[in-house]
């Protein structure tokens, strides 16, 4: 076993756990944070995608004590408090999203998208940009103007 | 995946002592290699030994007439690195066609080259640019570093701490990726420096990167893409699998060669 300490969505978490565990597994099932997704587990999907130290990554595909004495952000992180994120209300209003599994990690990629490439966002733009994102049901068209109305929305 | 236990040294001397007195123990860099092929469970190293602690091993810098990059620098800062858009832009357009911006967020060129995976970007890059890997224990240049399919000339206790990319100011890199990985189906990295033409592919040889001399040649008389007219390679020893024909990988060496040339002469 091995102790990890880190923030999460501003708390401070420590826990034991076997250094195996991912920290996506971590995140579900110590912290039963069970926004965060595990779409493919093998490295392809997004649907895990959590911000550590304000960066976008695949918490499927890196283990829990590498983010130890980091800044970890969940979906969950997001909200401020009954509010909606303006990303998240972005794809509610836009209706980016169907059966939703693939949405926190959407939501997670589209506010890092923000972060390094501004609030006008291109189609083309986001498209390239959610190379590591897939979504089985919406064919990512109201992704998109999701994210760019989100985009928008964050100034 | 097995268990395994794991070190976070904080200097290159321990993370070299570390590998030394454990067997089969394993670097552990972005992991974005490494650990899908521990959940495969083809990969099992009983011990990792995680860089990311390590002081010194990340950051570019300009040397001389090169520029040196640390092995644990992510793919996305090497992508975005001002001292690369000023001098040697086709370096920065390697890692930022790497896999999608999560992945360029953690993965690093150390990682990406002691792997050499046969469809990776940086290796065509490294041997494209004639690049020196440097190392806890030598110097290697890339000429030599690459020795086949996931193999280097890396010794089971040697650690990459940065490699030195001579500045080569008409080089370009031209990727055909696969639709669904995202790797290189084939990559083509060309660079004129001097006397020094070089032209390196990746994704398709059996046996990994390698340099297609005849076009070099060819390039040597004018680095134009017309230089290459009638020139093709054989498919003889080429990948061949259910996502591309060797024929079909060959005729893309030939379509990617012109178009890194055409790019690169317009810098
Ligand atoms: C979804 C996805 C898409 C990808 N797409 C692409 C792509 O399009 N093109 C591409 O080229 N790559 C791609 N990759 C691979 C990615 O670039 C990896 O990050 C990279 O190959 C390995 O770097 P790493 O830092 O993650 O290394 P790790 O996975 O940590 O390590 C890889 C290997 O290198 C060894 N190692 C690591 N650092 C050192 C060092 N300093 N010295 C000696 N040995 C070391 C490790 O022991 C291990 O054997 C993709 C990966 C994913 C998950
Ligand atoms: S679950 Fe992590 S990328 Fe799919
Ligand atoms: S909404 Fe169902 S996977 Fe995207």
């Amino acid at each position: 076993m091995t102790a990890v300490s880190m923030t999460v969505n501003g708390k401070p978490v420590t826990a034991d756990v076997d250094p195996r565990t991912l920290l996506v597994q971590f995140l579900r099932e110590h912290l039963r944070l069970t926004g965060t997704h595990v779409g493919c587990d093998t490295s392809q999907c997004g649907a895990c995608v959590v911000h550590i130290d304000g960066k976008a990554m695949k918490s499927c595909t890196m283990f829990a004590w590498q983010a130890d004495g980091a800044n970890v952000t969940t979906i969950e992180g997001l909200a401020n408090g009954a509010a909606l994120h303006p990303m998240q209300e972005a794809f509610r209003e836009h209706h980016g999203l169907q059966c939703g599994y693939c949405t926190p990690g959407m939501i997670m990629a589209a506010v890092d998208i923000v972060k390094r490439k501004g609030h006008d966002l291109d189609d083309r733009t986001i498209r390239e940009e959610l190379d590591g994102n897939l979504c089985r049901c919406t064919g990512y068209h109201n992704i998109v103007k999701a994210i760019a109305a989100g985009a928008r929305a964050m100034k | 995946m097995y268990a395994f236990t794991y070190h976070r040294p904080t200097t290159v001397r321990q993370a070299a002592n570390l590998l030394a007195k454990h067997e089969d123990a394993k670097l552990l860099a972005g992991g974005h290699s490494l650990i899908p092929v521990m959940k495969l469970r083809l990969a099992s190293p009983p011990v990792l030994i995680d860089l990311s602690k390590v002081e010194g091993l990340s950051g570019i810098e300009l040397k001389g007439r090169s520029i040196v990059i640390g092995a644990m620098t992510r793919h996305n800062d090497v992508a975005r690195s001002k001292e690369l858009q000023e001098h040697l832009p086709a370096l920065a357009e390697v890692p930022a066609a790497i896999g999608d911006p999560h992945v360029r967020h953690v993965g690093t060129i150390g990682g990406s080259v002691a792997n050499n995976d046969p469809n990776a970007d940086y290796p065509a890059a490294c041997l494209g640019l004639g690049a020196t890997i440097v190392t806890s224990k030598r110097k290697i240049a890339a000429d030599d570093f690459f020795t086949g399919m996931f193999s280097t000339a890396l010794e089971p206790d040697e650690i990459i701490t940065k490699i030195s990319f001579p500045i080569a100011k008409k080089a370009a890199y031209q990727k055909f990726k696969h639709p669904a990985s995202g790797f290189a189906l084939v990559g083509v990295f060309v660079s004129k420096r001097a006397s020094d033409i070089r032209v390196a592919v990746t994704g398709a040889g059996a046996n990994g990167v390698f340099r297609v001399k005849a076009f070099e040649e060819a390039l040597a008389q004018r680095f134009t893409p017309k230089s290459l007219d009638g020139l093709s390679i054989k498919p003889d020893g080429l990948n061949s699998d259910i996502h591309a024909s060797a024929e079909y990988r060959a005729h893309l060496v030939g379509v990617l060669a012109r178009r890194a040339v055409a790019d690169a002469v317009k810098r």
